[in-house]
């Protein structure tokens, strides 16, 4: 197997783990921080997918389109968390799975009606269109290539906002301890208003880029979805960090064993039934690390420890 | 305009339902990424029925999604409860599979405008199913054929892993040979990073593809921006007039079969195209063409007998006395097309690429499975 090909195909899967992450994170401070489980992350992404490509074919600019597509997404967001999900604090997970769930249905029944069921197609801008040459000699698409850069700038950008500004220490604090936080005088609605919209933006943010990638269409979120929660499992429920390596972990592990798992049973099969059993196995290899993970870290590699 | 002259039609079967004769039911892909096919399936369909003046054909049709479970579902509805004579408009294999032999064997006529999986051409073929597209293999050992005359040597074939999909690359490897690397990839799938990566490290000399619908549209864009440059060849699934407005000028110069063109130069072809511009505003697919004929071929059939008396109807549909606008067009002993399969080769039109027809692959093709048909 060549080197080139190796190469290409981690950063095929630095760039699947980059749009992971995008979702993962949102996923795991909304958890973190509020001990909610929102299954409906996925439609946020959808929303941020679809008003990029309806702005981008309106306005005819793919930045303007992203930017409207982000900020939609974020607000759509805050929405949702003022009018349903700020019910569901308080709530057992159960309630809180049954109307994520139903929230879902109707984002993506509104969708359809707004939108039509059929794709929508975004192009990709051309600043970033075509391909540069890998060091290797090889040719990679400078699109995917900017959504691995801007994924590891969001990572930056997130951990110096945790670590070093005063919403960030909120949300450390939040995740300790919510009631204490609270008798501090921090306003608590306000905050969780701010993260919720923060992670629908990054959410809104990973499905206009992979949207321009794919397609945009109605379900799109979900399958992204499930991925994510994968990845905050691994990662360990709350931690940012651990959605990161969590989510570059899924993503190249998921990439190259849709490459080396057929090659690898081709070693002693015949060439169809290896490309069978390779790819069949290549499609449960993230779910058997999720396991192996659980097995010998069941808190996920980053376990937040506060959670009492 | 199309979706009032869809509106009119429902309306027009509403009003006639108290006193329609005939029920059709038609289950095919509306929404999601297998849209485009289900649509101009159904469009070809009613302007069928709708040229034909026929009042007393009711035509009931509901979305699949492309989920065997929900076409199952809705055949089991317009089977028992709509008690609906015909059948038609599954566009995925994979379904066709899951709806098509219960229903046959229960007595229901099925007539297939897309899906054509082989276990249905051979082994599991039954009198009441007719398929008036193509067997799957058919278009892909066209193309095997006509690749390896071109001089290619070393292709990569890749499919979806579905009926049709492995269907798609048996029909090629029985007339090309074996490829160099074949895969599958999954149902649906939109990111091809990996199977580009795959096809750039291969060693091979050309890619042939079956992608329909929106896996062909991100195939070919992910294809145009990875920068490799390995000439593709596929059927016409991978390059319908759709995906070409999606993908732009990277697929220009493309070599693919099809068994229609729109610009096939026969009376009865012209007068669909021109119709189907004037009525929906776009140029027809080989889906369109699919579902027209369909249409027709059950049209022709009612004229001559009701599909309540099962054996006539049956011989009516068998003797195929339509003008199909392919030309030429008979039913084999196991109910599948004898026909020419074409090459079509993609050209610069108007504000987007178009198809343009060179010549023909194959003279009266006939599916490989007939020899295992028992009726």
């Amino acid at each position: 197997m060549p080197l080139s090909l190796i190469i290409e195909q981690a950063l095929n899967g630095l760039q699947l783990g980059v749009t992971l992450f995008l979702m993962a994170s949102g996923l795991t401070l909304v958890f973190g921080v509020m001990g909610l489980i929102n299954l409906a992350h996925g439609s946020l992404y959808m929303v941020g997918a679809f008003v990029t490509a309806w702005v981008s074919a309106s306005v005819g600019s793919f930045w303007i389109g992203l930017g409207a597509g982000i900020m939609a997404a974020a607000a759509v967001g805050a929405l949702v968390e003022v009018a349903v999900i700020r019910r569901l604090y308080a709530r057992d997970h159960l309630d809180q799975v049954l109307a994520t769930f139903a929230l879902i249905l109707i984002f993506s029944e509104g969708t359809r009606w707004l939108f039509g069921s059929q794709p929508l197609w975004l192009d990709v801008p051309d600043l970033l269109s075509g391909a540069v040459t890998l060091p290797g000699g090889s040719p990679y698409p400078v699109f995917r290539l900017a959504i691995i850069a801007m994924g590891a700038l969001v990572a930056l950008g997130l951990y110096l906002m945790i670590s070093r500004t005063r919403l960030g220490m909120r949300i450390r604090a939040g995740e300790a301890d919510r009631e204490m936080i609270g008798a501090l005088g921090v306003d608590i609605a306000t905050l969780y208003t701010l993260v919720f919209a923060l992670g629908a933006a990054l959410a809104g943010l990973a499905g206009a880029m992979v949207g321009a990638l794919q397609s945009v269409q109605v379900g799109m979120g979900e399958p992204v979805l499930i991925l994510a929660f994968v990845v905050i499992v691994i990662g360990g429920i709350g931690s940012v960090k651990g959605a990161l390596i969590g989510a570059i972990l899924v993503g190249v592990t998921d990439t190259m064993g849709r490459i080396l798992l057929p090659s690898a049973f081709g070693l002693f099969m015949d060439a169809s039934s290896a490309t069978a059993v390779g790819s069949a196995l290549a499609s449960m290899l993230i779910y058997l690390l999720m396991a192996l993970v659980l097995a010998l870290k069941p808190q996920g590699l980053f376990p937040v420890h506060a959670r009492a | 305009m199309k979706r009032l002259a869809i509106a009119a039609t429902a309306a027009l079967a509403l009003a006639t339902a108290a006193q329609a004769d005939t029920k059709i039911g038609m289950i095919t892909t509306l929404s999601g990424g297998g849209s485009h096919l289900g649509i101009d399936v159904r469009d070809g369909f009613m302007l069928a029925i709708a040229q034909s003046g026929r009042t007393d054909i009711e035509v009931m049709i509901e979305d699949d999604a492309r989920k065997p479970d929900v076409a199952k579902t809705i055949s089991d509805k317009f089977v028992q409860r709509d008690n609906v004579d015909i059948l038609t408009g599954i566009i995925w294999s994979n379904l066709a599979m899951a709806v098509v032999p219960s229903v046959t064997r229960g007595g229901t006529f099925y007539i297939s405008p897309n899906a054509g999986p082989s276990p249905l051409a051979g082994a599991m073929c039954n009198e009441n199913y007719f398929n008036v597209a193509w067997q799957n293999n058919d278009l892909h050992a066209a193309m095997g054929a006509y690749m390896k005359d071109a001089g290619v040597e070393k292709p990569f074939i890749l499919a979806p892993n579905y009926p049709a999909g492995t269907d798609a690359l048996t029909g090629f490897k029985s007339t090309f040979g074996e490829p160099e690397r074949e895969i599958f990839t999954q149902l649906g799938q939109t990111d091809y990073a990996a199977e580009i990566a795959q096809i750039r490290a291969s060693g091979a000399d050309s890619v042939f593809f079956f992608l329909p619908g929106g896996m062909g549209i991100s195939f070919m864009k992910q294809y145009a921006a990875s920068g490799v440059d390995l000439p593709v060849y596929g059927p016409a699934f991978s390059f319908d007039e759709v995906i070409l407005g999606a993908v732009g000028d990277a697929a220009l110069g493309v070599f693919n079969t099809s068994q229609w063109a729109y610009d096939l130069d026969n009376p009865t072809n012209a007068a669909f195209v021109e119709s189907f511009r004037a009525e929906y505003g776009r140029t027809p697919t080989l889906y369109a063409s699919q579902g027209f004929d369909t249409a027709n071929l059950i049209l022709s059939a009612l004229e001559v007998a009701e599909p309540s008396d099962a054996d006539a109807f049956r011989a009516a549909l068998e003797a195929a006395n339509f003008d199909s606008v392919r030309g030429d067009f008979a039913f084999n002993s196991n109910h599948h097309p004898v026909q020419d399969i074409l090459v079509r080769q993609v050209v610069a039109g108007d504000g987007k690429p178009t198809n343009q027809l060179v010549g023909v692959a194959v003279e009266d093709h006939r599916d490989a499975y007939a020899a295992e048909c028992n009726m």
